[in-house]
């Protein structure tokens, strides 16, 4: 059967040059450990300082200010652990949005079980934090705000330059989880303001477990997660991950070097894409933000039938997405970002999440839009719910009061 | 993740439908996920002559809706509340644990249509 990948921002395939290079890295003479003073040891520690200078000048950071890591989650944790610990004398306030990855949200809640105070600001119907309200949530106990670069489920980008002023005004650090924008739109570490970024080789045609932290010169924050040898300049102990590291590497640069060629690629079929579902689909809306929305990424809520039932439609046809509801996710809850921007437990039911990658064309969008009508008009042919009868059903929001979820709401 | 008798039930679903002069009507909605299933039973001297149902909801609850209607059709009243979600998942080739609560579902609408047919004989009586 024919199968079309649009789930790009789950994870992406690796592109065969850096593939090779981690195949290199595993083979041949290049085994060494980069610790080691000999040969072998020296020929990996150049490969690996080549490494941190091109993910370094992917983002228009030095070299000396990246730090390798196992992924983007490790990163988070260790940015925002890390600025904690070393910040606690000077305060205890951790700002931070409903709508984050859960390797930020859950560190800085497992923080807020320690003694930290967080204020997770709510976002607007496209999933957008204001930058006035990070502004007024600011206070003399604040340490740190921790926002993501582009969301993982709605694709909206956040107001990252404007929060970026306001933190460096207010002196308060600022993190931003750019694993999701990174090779999709410009990610530079001194236009977005930002003191530590966090990055994930398998989202820009890596591989998986590897990712970095850039952490800015001078920024006070210390390595207080993993206890072990000296690697990574004290920062991160383990011996590295060679092969990652390498194709992370490559990845990155690779990544920004066709920026812009990809982004427009995308953003075509990306827009193709919206278009006819909006136009083809009744009862269906777009969730994130319209314009302020990462190239290759289209979601949206479908009334009347569920995202699972659609995936395994989709997947039985071919076609690999993703869904934000209920049925779908580990917990039985329904996306935390979908309840964040206002959407009801029902709607959010219905979510599908499209994500484009440069290996996608034209016909791929064809073909999906051709099985999806298909898909959604059985579906909707099997449901109880039609426009007259909406969701009486679950008016009394009870699994609303059970998650309290409803506390989210913006 | 799904057994094949899952997505044969899934994909080429029995009994769907409304039977619009219906002799009882259940709707239930689940409080883990927020789905939703109605039955619909025409009852003929104790015995469940004919029944649809509808289902919003993931590929196991229109999997376990669509068992249940052929489960039940033909059965007594009684012995079709007797059915158990257990009886219904095991007709299935088993769900994952975490969709086990998508069978309750429908054990609960066909529970729920019986009692609405029985409540409505009732009153005529
Ligand atoms: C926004 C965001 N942050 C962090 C992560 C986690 O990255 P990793 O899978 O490398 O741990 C992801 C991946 O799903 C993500 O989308
Ligand atoms: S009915 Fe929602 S998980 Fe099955």
């Amino acid at each position: 059967m024919k199968r079309i990948y649009l789930d790009h921002s789950a994870t992406t395939p690796v592109r065969s040059e850096v593939a090779e290079i981690m195949y290199k890295y595993l083979t041949e003479d290049n085994f060494g450990n980069p610790t080691s003073l000999h040969w072998f040891g020296r020929k990996v520690r150049k490969g690996i300082d080549e490494a941190r200078e091109k993910v370094a000048k992917s983002i228009g950071a030095n070299a000396k200010e990246i730090i390798f890591t196992s992924g983007g989650t490790e990163a988070d944790n260790m940015a925002i652990h890390g600025v904690a610990m070393a910040n606690k004398n000077k305060g205890n306030h951790i700002i931070t949005t409903a709508v984050e990855h859960h390797a930020v949200l859950n560190t800085v809640k497992a923080l807020g079980k320690q003694g930290f105070t967080v204020t997770i600001l709510p976002v607007d119907k496209y999933g957008a934090v204001r930058a006035e309200d990070v502004s007024a949530a600011i206070t003399d106990k604040t340490i740190l705000i921790t926002i993501m670069h582009a969301n993982n489920e709605v694709g909206t980008i956040m107001p990252i330059e404007e929060i970026g002023v306001i933190a460096r005004s207010k002196g308060v650090l600022f993190h931003t989880d750019a694993v999701q924008s990174f090779g999709k739109i410009p990610v530079d570490v001194n236009k977005l303001g930002v003191d530590l970024l966090t990055i994930s080789g398998h989202k820009i045609h890596g591989p998986k477990g590897i990712g970095a932290l850039y952490v800015r010169r001078g920024t006070k924050w210390k390595q207080s997660l993993f206890h072990g040898g000296g690697q990574e300049g004290l920062k991160r102990a383990g011996t590295e991950n060679v092969p990652g590291i390498l194709a992370l590497g490559l990845a990155s640069e690779l990544a920004a070097a066709n920026l812009e060629k990809d982004n427009n690629y995308l953003k075509v079929l990306r827009d193709k894409l919206i278009k006819d579902v909006l136009e083809k689909i009744d009862q269906v809306e777009l969730t994130g933000h319209p314009v302020q929305r990462l190239p290759n990424h289209a979601s949206f809520t479908f009334r009347f039938i569920e995202g699972e039932s659609m995936l395994l439609s989709l997947d039985m046809k071919g076609i690999a997405a993703s869904s934000g509801s209920a049925c779908t996710s580990g917990s039985l809850e329904p996306s935390h970002v979908l309840l964040a921007m206002g959407i009801s437990h029902e709607i959010a039911h219905g979510s599908l999440r499209i994500t484009l990658g440069i290996g996608n064309n034209n016909q791929d969008i064809e073909y999906f839009i051709k099985e999806l009508s298909v898909i959604v008009d059985r579906l909707r042919a099997m449901s109880p719910l039609d426009p007259d009868n909406e969701f009486s059903q679950s008016s009394d929001c009870v699994s609303c009061k059970e998650s309290g979820s409803c506390n989210n709401l913006a | 993740m799904y057994s094949e008798k899952v997505m044969d039930h899934f994909e080429n679903p029995r009994n769907v439908g409304e039977i619009i002069d219906a002799d009882g009507v259940g709707q239930v909605g689940n409080p883990t996920c927020g789905d939703i299933m109605k039955i619909y039973i025409k009852v003929n001297a104790d015995i469940i002559e004919d029944i649809k149902f509808k289902t919003f909801g993931c590929g196991a609850a229109i999997a376990t809706s669509s068992i249940i209607t052929e489960m039940v059709k033909g059965k007594t009243l009684d012995e079709a509340l007797s059915i158990s979600n257990k009886q219904v998942a095991a007709a299935l080739d088993g769900l994952p644990p975490k969709k086990m609560h998508c069978s309750n579902l429908a054990a609960d609408a066909v529970q729920a249509a019986i009692e609405d047919y029985r409540s409505k004989s009732n009153n005529k009586s």
